[in-house]
């Protein structure tokens, strides 16, 4: 362990944690905008530069481990100046149309524009003028907004392992993409998203359904969120709407990773999954952010079917579940318990797998069990 | 000088991959190799074009993001042909301060195109490089492999002509720094 | 050389670097190779690397077998019939052609090197580079072998740090205390990088020294690594340097066969071998890691430190990195002894500084000076002079990263604290002297359109903060600044240096702060009074003919682009402001220099 001193707290950590590791387990908001604790420290946004005494230069948190008896000063006028400057070259190379934008409400740029009273920059020139990437279904890039964090191509390399993007040309023309800016489903792009879960402005966004009056509604509320600065959740709960995010296990599969599964009407408009939280951390693939369709889709069963004169017709629970009992009685008896298999689903949770087991055993007597895991 | 370009047949053409499985296997196995193997590779075809990035990547176990990304970094990557001639304008300090600017304004008025570019009948290309260490020569330009120093504008013409015609150089010796 | 081996009376040596050959030494080479094979002359021919005298390139340094010479500068295929008939042939000195030392200061060439005093430049121009025996004749790897057949690696580290030395690069960390880091850091795996990448615009000492006497390089590599416990180098080089590049191969190679690189050196249990990384033209990769990460093949992008590359460096493992001068001046230090190095300089700074002096100066060139040396010995004694006659403005030192000193600060010292409290830095030394013709505005624009230009774009301040930066200044440039600009500068510049990543942002805003510091009258005249007084600026200057001393050649009406210029023959022209667009074809062309831009 180790002792340091963060603007006059006394603060105890293990070796090896960055300042800004522990300045947030002690509460202390340093802001970043290229950090993400799921990826390596990058260092290049410059917003959370510490002062420490005794430094030649100031630090960045996010990627200079502590040292013993380190004393640091995470604000004070130098640093919240740079801060402020620093927000504004960002600003002065990105739209700020925020509220066309549905990235408004959870943009950490604009959270950190509202904190130092950035409306518009104080620096003028050059802006990008990129085209905007519409080219699959899944994600959509505007690199007008792409704040050169690089928190896209990190997450894509360092946590999915597959490396679609990385920057292409230097300096202020340095963009990030894929090679020979082809479309993402000319690269070996698994569509799993998790470059929109780190990018922190509206570069890169989701696209499902994005045109659907539900995600315009979605983004009403974000949008009124920022205005209001009001935390999301503070809002619903303004609004009396506190069913609309719920935080659940995804059934894909048996990682068991958390998703936040976002609600209007009654029908699911985004899928994310909470930082840190669970054994997926924050990471999620492509079926559990976007696979989702499925639960409102008018072709889903949501009524036994029974098939009478060679035709699927509607009928009750009860009728069905009484049909399904007396058919594999007789089976049963008429064959044997090993004649019948039972077939459960990976999406069922594991008690009820549990439980389709237990019954095809011991109700059944057969050991023919299997699901699709395989999804 | 380094062989920059000269006459643009020197170079194997891209559908010949054997040239590069020669510089593939020689860096095949060594650490981190990568921008050798992208000089080797310019070197041979005169530039880095798509068929040999995405064979470079494949074959030297590199994503193809990753090879674009440093061939994009690295002024020296050329991800287009060239002209016959490339064209070199200093612009380090020392020429800069004796008026680099107006030569290679010049050039764009002779040649009428834009840095980076190449002139339609493939024989130019003009490119701005930062100092090329021969100060005392300033300002200075030099086309294929010659050097041409203490230029002015009212020379880029003459010096030029002199690449124009077919079967190269006439009497364009590069060492006419008087 | 005074023994000119073969036992011939005579022995020629060419200058052979990248300026001789610009300025046409290979057309000499040939003449002097096709003479000696016609003619029956009693002379060894032989090269050499820049001897630092670029202003007279060709340079032709004739030996005498008592060790004599003559330096002819200007030398053109033309003149090496003449040359060896009149010296070798019949032993007479062509005074006209010599590089003189005389008491007339418009003809005093030779206190060029007269000034100077030469200790990593001791070789250049002197010895063959491409030849080791050469190298090893003037003593070359004694210092090496001593070192590592009689000294303990701790005390090749005291010797480097009782020089006093500090690294050459542009930082002015102590080398001794470098070296002492990379020994301590723990781990058997450790790696040495000669830092090659000359990028200042302007500075060309280091592809001198490696086209000149690369061994001294190679042999200061070699204790280094002894020192600090590293058994494989590299140097990563420009490959705009090509025959610096060139050079090194055929160094590397020769130093095998003699067995001073490779396993066993010097029958020792030592073994060291060093590689050659060709840079891919990127200014950034120059900052430490950003070098790192090219040599490991990835984008040249810097990375924070700490930690520092002492401890994670290469590939994760302790390296140390040094720069071609510093290397170079190594085995003088192991050879001479520490003390003496340090009895040359000041105080803090001690030892020799190689100095390129470029741009409005006399003579042009590679200047060697001890540490302590005024700006106006550097530039005046050394130097010459302003070129044309015409009036000193300021020095520009440090190149992207350095600052420009007012004539008022002439007698400042070279010396790392001194000239960085001026506001400039020694840096990797480069000096480009400018005239009243050069606009203070325009030269800071310059450098950071430059470094705009080589921002790697990783960090905000660098990427976005000298893009705005530039911008401010083109505008100013044009014309078409704003009151508030100066200070909008100012504290733009102040952020940007707190804030960046590495030093190439850090420093960026230096040449602007410094010509705000020295010449804010010329920002204003430029914002307030839309003037660029040193004819500079095209937007804001007019062109005009001196009727007194135009001579109607008409030579300037043939370029004029939009035809501004008329005139009767042999009459005095004039130009018509409306239709001129400054383009200055004009005034390259004037015999008379009769065209004013004001």
């Amino acid at each position: 362990m180790i002792k340091v001193e963060i603007d006059g707290k006394a603060c105890e950590a293990p070796q090896g944690s960055t300042i800004l590791d522990i300045a947030k387990a002690n509460g202390i908001d340093i802001p970043t905008l290229c950090y993400d604790p799921r990826l390596s420290p990058y260092g290049a946004c410059r917003l959370c530069l510490v002062e420490v005494e005794g430094a030649r230069a100031l630090l960045p948190a996010c990627y200079a481990k502590a040292d013993d008896g380190m004393v640091i000063q995470t604000t004070n006028e130098k640093l919240e100046r740079i801060r402020k400057t620093l927000v504004e070259l960002l600003v002065s190379d990105h739209p700020m149309e925020c509220q066309g934008c549905s990235k408004s409400g959870r943009c950490e740029l604009q959270r950190l524009a509202d904190k130092y009273g950035v409306t518009e920059s104080t620096f003028t020139g050059e802006v990008h003028e990129y085209d905007l990437h519409r080219e699959n279904p899944f994600v959509m890039r505007d690199y007008n907004k792409c704040i050169m964090c690089g928190r896209c191509i990190r997450i894509c390399r360092e946590v999915q392992g597959i490396g679609v993007y990385d920057f292409i040309n230097r300096g202020f023309k340095a963009v990030p993409g894929t090679p020979y800016d082809k479309p993402m489903q000319e690269t070996p792009c698994e569509f799993c998203g998790q470059c929109i879960s780190t990018c922190p402005t509206g570069a890169i966004k989701a696209r499902p359904y994005e045109d659907r009056g539900r995600v315009a509604a979605l983004d009403m509320l974000r949008n009124a969120c920022a205005y209001f600065k009001m935390p999301e959740e503070d809002m619903m709960k303004a609004l009396g709407l506190e069913g609309w995010v719920t935080r659940t296990t995804c059934a894909y599969c048996g990682c068991g990773c958390q998703l936040d599964i976002h609600v209007i009407d009654n029908k699911i408009v985004e899928i994310t999954s909470p930082l840190m939280v669970g054994s997926g951390q924050g990471n999620l693939c492509v079926k559990g952010r976007f696979g989702y369709d499925f639960v409102s889709s008018s072709e889903r069963l949501t009524k036994p079917l029974i098939r009478k004169k060679g035709k699927f017709e509607e009928a009750e629970w009860d009728e069905a579940l009484d049909l399904v009992a007396k058919k594999l009685s007789e089976t049963k008896k008429k064959s044997c318990p090993d004649s019948i298999g039972v077939f459960s689903s990976a999406r069922a949770t594991n008690e009820d797998n549990y439980l389709v087991q237990k019954f095809a055993r011991a109700v059944i007597g057969t050991n023919n069990v299997d699901h699709c895991a395989r999804l | 000088m380094e062989k920059e370009c000269a006459c643009s047949n020197r170079f194997a053409d891209v559908d010949d991959l054997g040239p590069l499985e020669e510089i593939i296997e020689h860096y095949g196995s060594e650490k981190g190799a990568l921008i050798p193997l992208l000089q080797e590779a310019q070197d041979a075809y005169g530039y880095l074009d798509e068929k040999i990035m995405r064979e470079i990547a494949k074959r030297a176990g590199y994503q193809l993001s990753q090879v674009f990304g440093v061939a994009t970094f690295f002024a020296q990557f050329r991800l287009k042909p060239i002209g016959e001639y490339l064209i070199k304008v200093c612009h380090g300090t020392a020429c800069h301060v004796a008026g680099a600017t107006q030569i290679t304004d010049e050039v764009i008025n002779q040649l009428g195109i834009e840095e980076g570019e190449t002139t339609p009948d493939n024989k130019f290309t003009l490119e701005s490089v930062m100092c090329l260490g021969a100060c005392a020569l300033a300002p200075i330009m030099v086309v294929g492999d010659d050097t041409h120093g203490k230029l002015k504008p009212t020379k880029i013409k003459k010096v030029l002509k002199a690449y124009a015609g077919p079967g190269g150089p006439e009497g364009a010796e590069g060492d006419d720094a008087e | 050389m005074s023994d000119n081996g073969n036992g011939h009376r005579y022995k020629v040596v060419l200058g052979y670097g990248t300026c001789g050959i610009a300025a046409g030494a290979t057309a000499v080479k040939d003449a002097l190779e096709e003479e000696v094979k016609k003619g029956s002359y009693d002379v060894d021919l032989d090269i050499a690397g820049c001897m630092g005298l670029c202003f007279i390139e060709p340079v032709v340094e004739i030996f005498d077998r008592q060790g004599g010479s003559v330096v002819y500068g200007d030398i053109t295929a033309k003149k090496v019939p003449q040359l060896l008939e009149e010296h070798v042939g019949k032993g007479q000195v062509i005074e006209d052609w010599v590089v003189k030392k005389s008491e007339d200061p418009e003809a005093c060439e030779g206190d060029f090197l007269a000034n100077q005093l030469r200790v990593v430049l001791r070789n250049c121009g002197k010895i063959n580079p491409e030849s080791i025996e050469e190298y090893i004749q003037i003593g070359g790897y004694e210092a090496a072998k001593k070192a590592l057949t009689s000294m303990t690696p701790e005390e090749v580290i005291d010797e480097v740090s009782t020089s006093g030395i500090r690294g050459r690069g542009g930082a002015g960390f102590p080398t001794g205390t470098k070296w002492g880091f990379a020994r301590k850091s723990p781990g058997e795996e450790k790696y040495l990088i000669c830092n090659a990448d000359e990028g200042d615009p302007g500075a060309f000492m280091d592809r001198s020294v490696l086209e000149g006497d690369p061994h001294s390089v190679l042999e200061g590599m070699i204790l280094a690594g002894f020192a600090i416990g590293a058994r494989q180098g590299y140097i990563y080089c420009r490959a705009e340097y090509p025959l610096a590049l060139k050079r090194l191969d055929i160094a590397i190679e020769e130093c095998h066969q003699k067995g001073f690189l490779g396993e066993g050196i010097f029958g020792t249990d030592w073994s060291f071998e060093v590689k050659v990384k060709k840079g891919a033209g990127a200014f950034v990769c120059g900052e430490e890691t950003a070098m790192m990460a090219s040599i490991e093949g990835q984008r040249g992008m810097p990375n924070p430190r700490p930690p520092f590359p002492a401890t994670h460096g290469l590939w994760g493992k302790p390296t140390n990195i040094n720069n071609v001068e510093t290397f170079a001046a190594i085995p003088w230090i192991i050879a001479e002894g520490g003390e003496k190095y340090a009895e040359i300089g000041t105080e803090k700074s001690k030892g020799t500084k190689v100095f390129c002096l470029a741009g409005k100066v006399r003579r042009t060139g590679l200047a060697e000076v001890p540490m302590g040396y005024t700006l106006r010995q550097v530039i005046f004694d050394v130097g010459g002079g302003i070129a044309e006659g015409r009036e000193f403005k300021a020095v520009q030192m440090g190149g992207p990263s350095g600052g420009c000193l007012p004539a008022e600060k002439l007698d400042t010292q070279v010396d790392y604290d001194q000239i960085t409290a001026a506001g400039a830095i020694i840096g990797s030394g480069g000096m480009i002297v400018a005239d009243n013709r050069t606009c203070m505005v325009d030269l800071a624009r310059y450098f950071l359109s430059f470094t705009q230009d080589e921002s790697c774009g990783k960090c905000t301040p660098c990427r976005i903060g000298t893009k705005r930066m530039l911008e401010i200044l083109e505008r100013i440039c044009e014309g078409k600044g704003e009151p508030e600009d100066i200070e909008k500068l100012q504290v733009l510049a102040g952020d940007i240096k707190d804030a960046s990543l590495c030093a190439l942002g850090g420093t960026a805003p230096n040449p602007v702060l410094t010509t705000l510091r020295y010449f804010k009258d010329e920002y204003e005249d430029h914002i307030f009074n839309h003037k660029c007084a040193a004819g500079s600026c095209p937007a804001l200057i007019t062109l005009r003919i001196d009727p007194e001393t135009c001579t109607g050649c008409a030579a300037c009406v043939k370029v004029c682009p939009t035809d501004a210029i008329t005139g009767e023959k042999k009459e005095p022209h004039v130009i018509d402001a409306e239709a001129c667009i400054r383009c200055k074809m004009c005034l390259s062309r004037c015999p008379s220099e009769s065209i004013i831009a004001e």
